[in-house]
């Protein structure tokens, strides 16, 4: 038993020993897609605590930002820019599903051909907006953004998902504790977002503002992203003591929250707190009954970007973050 | 178009960010005259109305529910498709989204399978929904017609002239017996479209000289042949890509374009010039129809449209219209929303679409909301005459020559045969490589 007790106290020891002496080495990669040209950006997001929310003085906050509530975060990378049309559209067509990776990453163990595909669209899904090299996706359902996760994590061998509600707003503030991660200024914003006033009401090729303090960019505007919670307005006044990795798991279909704000919203909307719900006319125009799992017809102004925790988590935890 | 005008008349005309702030005063402002007018009705014309949906695929299950939901008194009685399988997945989705209402009551024998299945079923309805491929689109219409029933179509209304033909006639007579037909070309249903259309009618455009209208895509769905189908079988599952069925993508989807086009001069083509192909979408399962047309339509008053339809992945993707007046400009984005900028490119009016209602929603809202108030909307005779300028469009891609308005809508051409059933020999076959005969510009000939 001693010696198990010890054996047990040294795999703890060496475990946490290992993952802080690997949290303070890691670095931002650019992950490679065997049979494409598509490199994926990822930004090292190191643990760290915030305040989730936004305080009563901050102009424009709606109710469901307060009250405010300290938050720990573990560390996580996450996309330098949203998933755009070119990478997405490797995950629609499925064409580089045979082409075996240079290296083979053991977090993530699944055949890439056993992962449903989203349909091909009846319509053009960009809605005219576009789906060039850079274009961020639009109209794309939480199910799919996470299915596309799924499939780029059997493809790679690292685990993929959504980020939680959490991890978007820390990732968002950068360390920032003001409406935006620039500041309060809106005067400012046109230097960090596409917003309403100034996308001539369309998305916009990614990168083209500048970054918040972690690299991260378009945090704020171009499309709004997708999140892993549930959207429940009330929730943060049941966070009274310090939250760790808070996720709200999803129940129902909708709402579930979205982050960041679009090119079709005002700036109040692109604030670090401000949480968006989901909506069922994000598929009202879909003709077909019954409608879509996989897209949305009335939402080119919600995409997502991914992230990948620094640990990964045990095969049947991932399932949880995939399939809700 | 009466009925365009009739539908605008609701409409509270947004500034650009006027809009933002009075959006749910707007949207209650163009919802409430409808519902008040209903409910009135409903005092009157209290009498539940049965519906049948001809055509069960994912549109006509769709127009089925937005049916169901447009009016508290209606109940869907019977289903009518070519195949079993079909029908039966569609009513298992509609009685799961209606369970603990009474609205979905199809019992076993009123579904009815086969080519001749839509006349039981439309005969046990008030309302029908007619959703098959289009090919079958004038024989369902004039037998609904000739019953008496009220209807909502989708585009197109057929895939030759003689359907065509067929469909204007009924039309008239439709109207003679008032019978209500809204037609799923939506966008005369849906807000940005219907304050443009009061715009023009405002002549705050001037005159349209030009226009461009796009469906450019990646391309749809391909159902690839099975080892058991018949050829007939399977040239109904993989009806997209047939002409007798489809018409091309042309007609099938591009007519939306096409038909804004039509609607906003307020006139139709006298003729039209393209040309064409098939170059990206080439396989045997792609059956016989182009994956590109690029078409000038010449217009009475001498405006000219360029219209132009492409399903090849990858390539540059817009589905929208844009019109250039002597006062304006028109920028109608498929997004929902419109702008118009006057000749120096100042704004002028924008919408911003963010509230709409659905406009497949309302469509069904105001045909039952007309059949309570015992109105007619007659959107027949536009959705023929558009549907006819798409397929001549088509006719000039085909033939790579001027085909005008006139000579074309005395074509014979039947593509779609007569009494057919599961035995009849489909009107185009594969050769031994299983490929079609694809339409060759210059050689054929459109009209025999």
């Amino acid at each position: 038993m001693k010696s198990t007790y010890a054996y047990i106290l040294f795999l703890v020891l060496f475990a946490s020993f290992f993952s802080f002496s690997q949290e303070k080495e890691l670095k931002g990669y650019q992950q490679e897609l065997a049979g494409s040209n598509v490199i994926v950006d990822m930004i090292f997001i190191p643990k760290g605590r915030f305040v989730m929310g936004s305080p009563p003085n901050e102009a424009n906050r709606k109710v469901d930002e307060s009250p405010t509530h300290q938050v720990l975060i573990d560390a996580f990378w996450m996309s330098k820019y949203e998933v755009t049309w070119e990478l997405y559209n490797l995950f629609v067509n499925r064409t580089i599903d045979t082409v075996p990776n240079k290296i083979n990453n053991p977090d993530v163990k699944i055949q890439v051909d056993a992962i449903a595909g989203a349909t091909v669209p009846y319509v053009d899904m960009s809605l005219g907006m576009g789906t060039e090299a850079g274009l961020p996706v639009g109209n794309v359902t939480q199910h799919a953004a996470s299915a596309f996760c799924k499939w780029l994590s059997a493809k790679t061998g690292y685990f993929y998902r959504l980020p939680t509600e959490a991890e978007w707003e820390y990732a968002a503030r950068a360390g920032s504790k003001t409406a935006y991660h620039f500041g309060d200024d809106v005067a400012d914003l046109d230097d960090y977002a596409w917003h309403y006033k100034n996308s001539d009401n369309t998305y916009h090729e990614v990168g083209q503002k500048k970054p918040n303090a972690w690299g991260l960019h378009d945090m704020h505007g171009n499309v709004a992203e997708w999140t892993l919670d549930q959207y429940l307005p009330e929730v943060y006044q049941n966070r009274t003591s310090t939250m760790k990795n808070p996720w709200e798991h999803a129940t129902t279909a909708y709402p579930r929250t979205v982050r960041g704000g679009s090119y079709d919203d005002d700036a109040a909307w692109l604030r670090s707190a401000a949480r968006m719900p989901s909506m069922e006319k994000w598929k009202m125009r879909d003709p077909q009954f019954p409608k879509s799992k996989w897209w949305n017809t009335d939402a080119p102004f919600v995409g997502f970007r991914i992230v990948r925790q620094a640990s990964a988590p045990a095969p049947m935890e991932m399932k949880k973050y995939w399939n809700q | 178009m009466e009925k365009s005008a009739k539908s605008t008349s609701n409409l509270i005309t947004p500034s650009r960010r006027g809009f933002v702030k009075s959006s749910a005063l707007a949207t209650a402002g163009m919802l409430l005259p409808g519902m008040e007018l209903s409910a009135m009705a409903n005092v009157f014309n209290d009498k539940k109305l049965k519906i049948a949906v001809v055509g069960c695929g994912g549109r006509g299950t769709g127009a089925a529910n937005q049916a169901l939901k447009a009016d508290d008194n209606v109940e869907l009685v019977a289903m009518a498709d070519a195949f079993q399988d079909q029908l039966d997945k569609s009513l298992v989705n509609l009685q799961k989204a209606y369970e603990g209402t009474k609205k979905v009551n199809v019992k076993d024998k009123n579904k009815f399978v086969g080519f001749n299945a839509y006349k039981k079923a439309i005969d046990m309805a008030d309302v029908v929904i007619l959703a098959t491929p289009p090919g079958f689109r004038p024989h369902h219409f004039e037998y609904a017609v000739n019953a008496g029933k009220h209807i909502f179509m989708e585009k197109p209304m057929a895939t030759d002239v003689p359907g065509i033909r067929k469909v204007l006639d009924m039309a008239k007579v439709a109207k003679e017996k008032k019978l209500n037909v809204v037609v799923g070309l939506q966008r005369h249903y849906q807000n940005n479209y219907l304050a443009v259309a009061e715009k023009i009618k405002e002549n705050v455009v001037g005159k349209i000289v030009s226009g461009q209208v796009y469906w450019n895509s990646a391309g749809v769905w391909v159902r690839p042949r099975q080892a058991n189908q018949t050829e007939m079988e399977y040239q109904m599952r993989n009806w997209y890509y047939f002409n007798w069925l489809c018409g091309d993508h042309i007609l099938e989807q591009h007519i939306h374009n096409i038909d804004v086009a039509n609607w906003f001069l307020g006139e139709y083509p006298i003729a039209a010039q393209g040309m064409g192909g098939r170059q990206i979408r080439t396989g045997i399962d792609h059956g016989e129809i182009f994956d590109h047309h690029f078409v000038e339509f010449t217009y009475p008053s001498g405006a000219v449209i360029s219209s132009q339809c492409r399903h090849q992945p990858g390539t540059w993707s817009k589905v929208g219209e844009n019109f250039q007046g002597t006062k304006g400009r028109i920028d109608m984005k498929d997004a929902g929303t419109a702008s118009i900028v006057d000749l120096e490119g100042n704004s002028i009016f924008e919408h911003r679409g963010k509230n709409d209602p659905n406009p497949y929603q309302v469509e069904h809202d105001r045909l039952f909301a007309s059949i309570r108030n015992n109105e007619v909307i007659s959107d027949a005779e536009n959705g023929a005459k558009s549907t006819m300028t798409a397929i001549l469009g088509r006719m000039a891609t085909y033939s790579g020559k001027v085909v005008t308005w006139d000579e074309a809508m005395k074509s014979e051409k039947l593509l779609v045969p007569k009494d057919m059933d599961w035995n009849s020999t489909p009107p185009v076959l594969p050769d031994t490589n299983g490929n079609y005969p694809i339409p060759t510009p210059g050689e054929t000939d459109v009209f025999v």
